[in-house]
């Protein structure tokens, strides 16, 4: 196995992007990496794009081929790849991408995700993602996704003593660092008592407590480590690539308030990337809703089980805090355009490592990692990454 | 969805039928054609059990914005429920405040109308839930 570098990056602004299409925004994000990475078309030898639904929300399939016209590489004729695995497409897009280069098929490879959500109306978004929950045996009957990590919240107060609060302490903590993001959906600053007092959604998550539903694209360029300094001066070492899968029902899960899956994928990184928890310095972690963040922060083992409430609330996980988490904003203010979103934590930390992020820099980043979940836990996906 | 995979799924929707492993004697619902545990040594052995419908609530939610076809009926009871035959479910509670619901309430199963495909269509029919008073 070869080391793997991410030697570009690009990601659009993520929001309700009224005029720009799936073709727009892969585009502009793609042409970015590629001028990111100094690399010309002549040089990348395959393409895997994440992509949960392009045919439940813009009524086209075949989408990885449509990424690879539109960023230009049509008479290149490369291998371009969908990978589909919900809300976790672009995190295992990426780990596909992994492989190919650590395996000696593929030099320079093209990892990219995309979501074009808000040309149907917020009804059928909803229904476009409850697929990634089971159709048969929970969406069939009647609840939502939000409705399922509704579940999982309740479980999580009942058992651990979580509180409203602290889910609160999410949002308004994601919205500050997200009000620093030029990049983000939302770049404003919230209050608790707005988090707390937000339209009820599925009790007991508020308004405040949902990512979005978002338009985005993210690109990276992936090489091998020994050629990364052809084409950059500051390369990001992929230190860590690991995935693993659950019951697709959240009923079926052993534990409701445990994701075993980010639990698994983390113990195989942590594995691979031969490292400490103390060693990582920031995390972006997937925050479709508050309580998922409080989950990860417990299941990567940041904290005990049932303490991930307490973390957000003082303070563990801010910018400044012991172990930053989403920087960027997370799903909750930089937006969630879900095939798009595992790429774009990836785009984040690469930026973080690299000393390119502004206001929002987390002091001495040297390792950082993402977190990537598909449906309500069926699939997780974790990267760690390294300043070489 | 067309009407075959209505026909297919009558068996455990209507009556609450799952599977049940020969060796540990797992229960499973909806059914499973292998055991998580026993694995190649319960393949082709799995046998068809009837759940009670009867468990209790896990946790639930108030669902205030609903999918399409549920939009209608918002604020509604969404739970997981425990089955005392060990399988854990997802289903409606029905025919009842809705701040009534509290985890650990004992339900029963109750066969009703779930949706329907269009005003002319296939009306789809299975399982929700109510309190046991």
């Amino acid at each position: 196995m070869r080391d793997v570098a991410v030697i570009g990056v690009g990601v659009t602004k993520f929001g309700e992007l009224w005029d720009k299409s799936l073709r727009d925004l892969t585009a502009e994000a793609g042409l970015k990496a590629i001028l990111d990475a100094g690399i010309a078309s002549k040089d990348i030898d395959a393409l895997y794009g994440g992509n949960m639904s392009s045919g439940l929300f813009v009524n086209q399939e075949h989408t990885a081929a449509l990424i690879a016209e539109a960023v230009g590489l049509t008479e290149r004729h490369i291998p371009a790849t969908r990978v589909e695995d919900a809300c976790a497409s672009g995190g295992v897009a990426l780990r596909q991408g992994y492989i190919s280069v650590a395996s000696g098929v593929h030099d320079i490879v093209v990892v990219g995700g995309a979501e074009k959500m808000t040309d149907v109306s917020p009804s059928l978004a909803t229904d476009a993602l409850a697929t990634a929950g089971d159709q048969e045996w929970e969406a069939f009957f009647g609840v939502t996704f939000p409705g399922l990590y509704a579940m999982i919240a309740r479980r999580h107060m009942h058992e651990y003593g979580t509180t409203k609060e602290q889910l609160g302490a999410v949002a308004v903590k994601n919205h500050h660092n997200g009000s620093m993001n030029p990049n983000a959906h939302f770049q404003k600053e919230i209050t608790l008592e707005q988090a707390l007092n937000s339209t009820m959604i599925a009790e007991p998550l508020g308004l405040f407590d949902c990512s979005p539903i978002s338009d985005g694209a993210a690109v990276l360029i992936l090489c091998p480590l020994e050629r990364a300094k052809e084409f950059t001066d500051n390369p990001v070492k992929i230190v860590a690539s690991a995935q693993a899968s659950d019951t697709l029902a959240l009923h079926g899960r052993r534990d409701i308030c445990t994701m075993d899956a980010t639990v698994a994928a983390a113990n195989r990184a942590y594995k691979q990337a031969d490292i400490q928890l103390k060693d990582i310095d920031l995390v972006e972690v997937h925050d479709c809703f508050t309580i998922n963040e409080i989950l990860a922060v417990e299941d990567l083992g940041f904290v005990k089980k049932g303490e991930g409430g307490k973390a957000s609330e003082n303070g563990l996980t801010a910018l400044d805090g012991e172990i930053p988490i989403n920087p960027s904003g997370g799903l909750k203010s930089k937006g969630h355009p879900v095939g798009a979103t595992g790429v774009a934590q990836a785009v984040e930390i690469v930026t973080q490592l690299r000393g390119e992020a502004g206001k929002r820099q987390v002091k001495n980043a040297e390792i950082g990692m993402t977190h990537n979940i598909g449906g309500s836990g069926a699939t997780c996906a974790i990267h760690i990454f390294e300043v070489v | 969805m067309a009407v075959p995979r209505f026909w297919r799924e009558i068996p455990q929707r209507y009556n609450l039928e799952g599977t049940e492993c020969p060796k540990c004697g797992k229960k499973y619902f909806p059914p499973k054609s292998v055991c998580d545990s026993c694995r190649r040594e319960s393949i082709g052995k799995m046998k068809k059990v009837k759940m009670s419908g009867k468990g209790k609530i896990y946790t639930y939610t108030v669902i205030h914005v609903g999918s399409s076809m549920f939009q209608l009926q918002t604020p509604y009871v969404m739970a997981i429920i425990e089955l005392d035959e060990g399988p854990r479910i997802t289903g409606q509670i029905v025919d009842c405040e809705i701040n009534d619901v509290k985890i650990g309430m004992r339900v029963e199963s109750v066969f009703r109308k779930i949706g329907e495909e269009s005003k002319s269509g296939v009306i789809y029919y299975g399982y929700k839930f109510r309190l046991i008073k």
